[in-house]
């Protein structure tokens, strides 16, 4: 196994199994199913932070022309599920997830508060400007910045004592005080908002009473399946969510949201297929964003550059009525050697929409501050930063006394370095210059857990030697069924044209969320295993008349254009007459595949590096990202030009984050100011620059039998930490708010 | 509002608490057709007046989409995305802001890149309509969408269409000459997925290969 086994080499890499679907316009996603009977829904939001509807006006809205029904609290069916609070999404954030129209509370500024039905978009889009709402107002809270003394220990902490959020000290607390040189700093960053291109959509049909289908902008198909059986108390079998193709998602999709149990609601009250896509102001208050954070860090070391402690303190924003938790502080406790280490984590409710997940969830946010942090005090030190990172790497895991699975980020540093010519930088800041240009090196590290998870995967094998496998499992973008098919490939000898992965159904067998870095770990696990267990079949088959198959090496079994063959040549028939031998019209498998216990013996996590040569103009304060190599230790390549590409996103990701993404909010009203691209700036295209991908490439069997550890977290975490600290390189000027804008510079 | 006017559109209305059956109701043109108002009344209750109001507030529009000659009916406020995607069945053009910001509705009008989200459908009267699916010729991709995948210049392929119209206009407007000038021209079109790198290689390798786009 290893490299020979799964890795055809970047030249030879496949192209996406679902590109011409995709470049065709052919590719359907959750709003693009013609259905017979099809109304559209659009939503109406609250325009108060807080309080109460005191009445809606809806006469308006119900006699114009094609509207089939205004749906609100006043008027919606009961969801059987809400009463009793059985309204579950998975994974579970901690509280109470908002109920779509179940009474006339108003939590935030934005929130779903009616929803009206026409027979076309322009007429409901029209019956929407027509509702009237009343409010009783109460006064809200929404202002992060001027309540931070506020935060709360959340209680899923107080409620389990093991929770990783409790506050954790190792050695002595604070010990960083200790130390001969030391720094202490605070960091901040915006609420940020995942904004894939795709809206988040929802097509809504009851087939019968009881019987519930739904095309859905989701990451998972069988946790949403399971949630609305739930939330409608109705048989899981009886719900199909189908998500085919889904046009981004980067963490909000692994939640179900109020616009999606309002067009079920909507479907089920008026009896025909309803389909919600809500617009792109919604995308900012009804969809989740990642939690603006203000972080505090203390740091210290001797004067040779060896740690003496850390203390890493963040306070994240969450909403009223759910608590929404984030691994801020994992990379802190695990990725350097220092003796004392402590980190509080804290929480804030607001008047605001709840977060979720968004990608590189916690760690993007705390490697921004720690890996800011460590470039402030290696510029104290007057040691390069590498070098600074080096003497306090870690050997094992200090968090939980483990060795890894694996790691090799060693090397990283060292082909990133190379990569970007690290030895071009200056230690002493604003003394490279092209130009009117300041220039700047920067680099950071990510890192993120190794999660698998159990994955059931069925290999259906044809006569003809073509495969089919199915998977609920959803592909966002990273190139889940292209990865699938090589690893079959690969393992089978059968041509990838051959092979097909079916995916985005509930009905196919089980996998959770497309989330978490553990897509291809888990399902590739899953496939390697159903194809291993056809050849076993083929090889239980095994007749005189084909003996040399009863005792050859599974390793050695391929079906290559429809013939069974063995590589020593012993065998070499047609798949076709083997079956027939056999009175077989196909052959099926169905295998899960999950982590054992010897994996528990060890500490299991990906790390990336990032590294950033900018340019910033001393007089406007303009950066332009010039060049970045990334890099990363991520177990085994599967499939390389989607896996580089997965790490190009994550880098524009965090050239966003770190220089652009900025969801800014009027206080007097709760309401964000931003709520386009024209005020919420993403990266485009000028503001990308060619970015050099790398991949140790190292299998890691620990984590799983194919050797892949997760690239789509690390690919963001520690990039926006990279940009700031080549800013700094270049102008000496240290940036912790982000973005970082011109205005900061100048 | 001094005068109004059937055809008038929704922004028209005096206060939006107004619906567009009311002053449908009181219009000249009803009278125009002698019917007493207690006929208008009842015709209201019964719905009758939406009826005449939907037939009346359609324009005819005759447009050709991707080679094909198409006589329709439109509402003078559809845009030409809608009518593309939810009139039409035609997908491919992909909504991502409605805005006007993100480019994932690009189109080719006439041969020129349009956003088809800031477009009235009317607008298109008499025009030729390339949308994506009517790029590639037959089962022979378009050299563009065949250099997309040779690039990977996706993920999760929502943007694809929008940037793929939005190359192709690119190139034919002699804006494709260096990576640098490409990205500018390009900036139209957001990839949140973040594949621009290799959107422009594919765009850089479709230019520079010379074949006929
Ligand atoms: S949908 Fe037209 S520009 Fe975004
Ligand atoms: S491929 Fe997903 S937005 Fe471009």
């Amino acid at each position: 196994m290893g490299k020979e086994l799964f890795n055809p080499g970047e030249k030879d890499a496949l192209d996406r199994v679902d590109g011409r679907q995709k470049v065709t316009g052919a590719a359907k996603y959750s709003a693009e199913y013609q259905l017979p009977n099809l109304a559209y829904g659009v939503l109406v939001s609250s325009s108060i932070a807080k309080g109460t509807i005191k009445s809606i006006d809806t006469k308006a809205a119900e006699r114009a022309p094609g509207v089939v029904g205004v749906i609100s609290h006043v008027n919606s069916i009961k969801v059987p599920g809400f009463a009793d609070n059985e309204h579950p999404t998975e994974p579970p954030t901690g509280g109470r997830p908002l109920r779509a129209f179940y009474d006339n509370r108003v939590y935030f500024n934005g929130q779903p508060v009616a929803i009206v039905v026409a027979d076309t978009l322009e007429r409901a889009q029209y019956g929407a400007s027509l509702v009237k709402v009343a409010y009783v107002k109460e006064q809200h809270t929404t202002d992060f910045n001027a309540n931070t003394g506020k935060a709360v220990l959340p209680a899923q902490a107080k409620k389990n004592p093991k929770s990783s959020l409790n506050d954790y000290d190792r050695g002595q607390p604070d010990g960083y005080k200790t130390a001969p040189v030391k720094i202490e700093a605070e960091y901040h960053h915006p609420s940020e908002m995942h904004n894939p291109m795709e809206l988040q959509s929802i097509t809504a049909v009851w087939e019968a009473d009881d019987k519930l289908t739904v095309y859905d902008k989701v990451q998972g198909t069988k946790p949403t399946q399971r949630a609305f059986a739930t939330e409608w108390k109705i048989p899981v079998e009886n719900v199909k969510v189908i998500s085919k193709f889904v046009g981004g998602a980067f963490g909000n999709g692994l939640h179900n949201w109020p616009h999606e149990t309002a067009a079920i609601i909507a479907a089920k009250q008026l009896k025909r297929p309803v389909k919600v896509a809500i617009t792109r102001e919604q995308m900012f208050t009804m969809v989740g964003y990642r939690p603006q954070t203000h972080q505090k860090i203390g740091i210290g070391a001797t004067p040779d550059g060896k740690l003496v402690g850390i203390t890493h303190e963040s306070v994240g924003q969450t909403s009223t009525y759910e608590e929404f938790t984030e691994s801020v502080l994992q990379q802190t406790r695990m990725m350097y050697t220092s003796p004392n280490l402590s980190t509080r984590y804290r929480l804030l409710p607001l008047d605001v929409s709840t977060p979720i997940w968004m990608r590189g969830p916690g760690e993007a946010t705390g490697a921004f501050a720690l890996e800011s942090a460590m470039d402030e005090l290696a510029h104290v030190l007057n040691i390069d930063p590498i070098e600074f990172r080096l003497k306090n790497y870690t050997e094992k895991d200090p968090d939980n006394n483990l060795p890894w699975s694996t790691k090799y980020l060693k090397e990283c540093y060292q082909m990133g370095a190379e990569r970007i010519g690290w030895n071009k930088r200056r230690m002493q800041p604003g003394t490279l210059k092209e130009g009117d240009w300041l220039v700047g090196y920067g680099m950071g590290v990510g890192t993120f857990g190794a999660h698998r998870g159990g994955a059931t995967v069925r290999a259906k094998l044809h006569a003809d030697g073509r495969l089919v496998m199915q998977c609920a499992v959803t592909d966002i973008g990273p190139g889940t069924g292209t990865a699938m098919v090589q690893i079959a490939s690969t393992t089978l000898g059968i041509e990838p044209s051959q092979i097909v992965f079916e995916l985005g159904h509930s009905d196919y067998p089980m996998f959770g969320n497309q989330g978490g870095s553990s897509t291809v770990n888990s399902v590739g696990s899953a496939v390697q295993a159903a194809c291993n267990s056809l050849k076993q079949k083929l090889k239980d088959l095994a007749s005189a008349k084909n003996a040399s198959l009863t005792t050859a090496d599974p390793k050695n079994i391929s079906i290559k254009n429809g013939q069974l063959t063995i590589t020593d040549n012993s065998l070499n028939v047609a798949l076709a007459d083997f079956f027939k031998q056999n009175n077989l019209q196909e052959m099926e498998v169905t295998e899960e595949s999950k982590p054992g216990q010897e994996a528990n013996k060890y500490s299991k996590y990906s790390f990336s590096v990032h590294f950033a040569e900018v340019h910033v103009h001393p007089k406007t304060g303009q950066v332009r990202v010039k060049k970045v190599v990334t890099g990363a230790d991520a177990g085994t390549i599967i499939s390389w030009k989607t896996a580089a590409n997965q790490m190009i996103g994550g880098v524009t990701g965090g050239i966003g984050m770190a220089l652009q993404e900025d969801a800014f909010m009027d206080h007097r009203f709760g309401r964000y100011v931003t709520k386009d691209f024209a005020e919420y700036h993403v990266p485009v295209h000028a503001d990308v620059p060619h970015i050099d991908v790398f991949f140790v490439d190292k299998p890691d069997y620990i984590v799983d039998p194919i050797g892949t550890k997760g690239l789509g977290e690390i690919a963001i975490i520690g990039v926006a930490p990279a940009i700031a600290n080549a800013i700094f390189n270049a102008t000496g000027k240290r940036i912790r708010e982000l973005p970082i804008t011109a205005d900061k510079l100048i | 509002m001094a005068e109004k006017k059937a055809c008038s559109l929704p922004g028209d209305q005096a206060s939006s608490n107004e619906s567009r059956r009311d002053f449908l109701k009181q219009s000249s043109l009803l009278t125009a057709f002698a019917i007493t108002p207690g006929v208008v009344v009842k015709a209201a209750e019964s719905k009758w007046d939406e009826g005449i109001a939907a037939s009346l507030e359609k324009m005819p529009l005759k447009l050709e989409i991707n080679g094909v000659k198409q006589s329709l009916q439109v509402e003078p406020r559809v845009t030409l995305l809608d009518l593309l995607r939810e009139q039409l069945a035609l997908t491919g053009t992909k909504k991502g802001c409605d805005y006007g910001q993100c480019g994932a509705c690009t189109v080719h009008v006439d041969g020129q890149r349009v956003l088809s989200c800031l477009t009235l459908a009317v607008m298109a009267e008499g025009k030729k309509v390339t949308t994506i699916e009517g790029l590639a010729t037959g089962e022979q991709l378009h050299p563009m969408q065949a250099a997309f995948i040779k690039h990977d210049g996706f993920q999760c392929g929502y943007c694809t269409p929008g940037q793929i119209m939005s190359a192709v206009a690119c190139i034919k407007e002699g804006h494709a000459n260096s990576e640098a000038e490409i990205r500018e021209f390009m900036s139209g079109n957001i990839c949140r997925c973040g594949a621009y790198p290799n959107i422009v290689d594919a765009i850089m390798e479709v230019k520079q290969g010379g074949q006929q786009i």
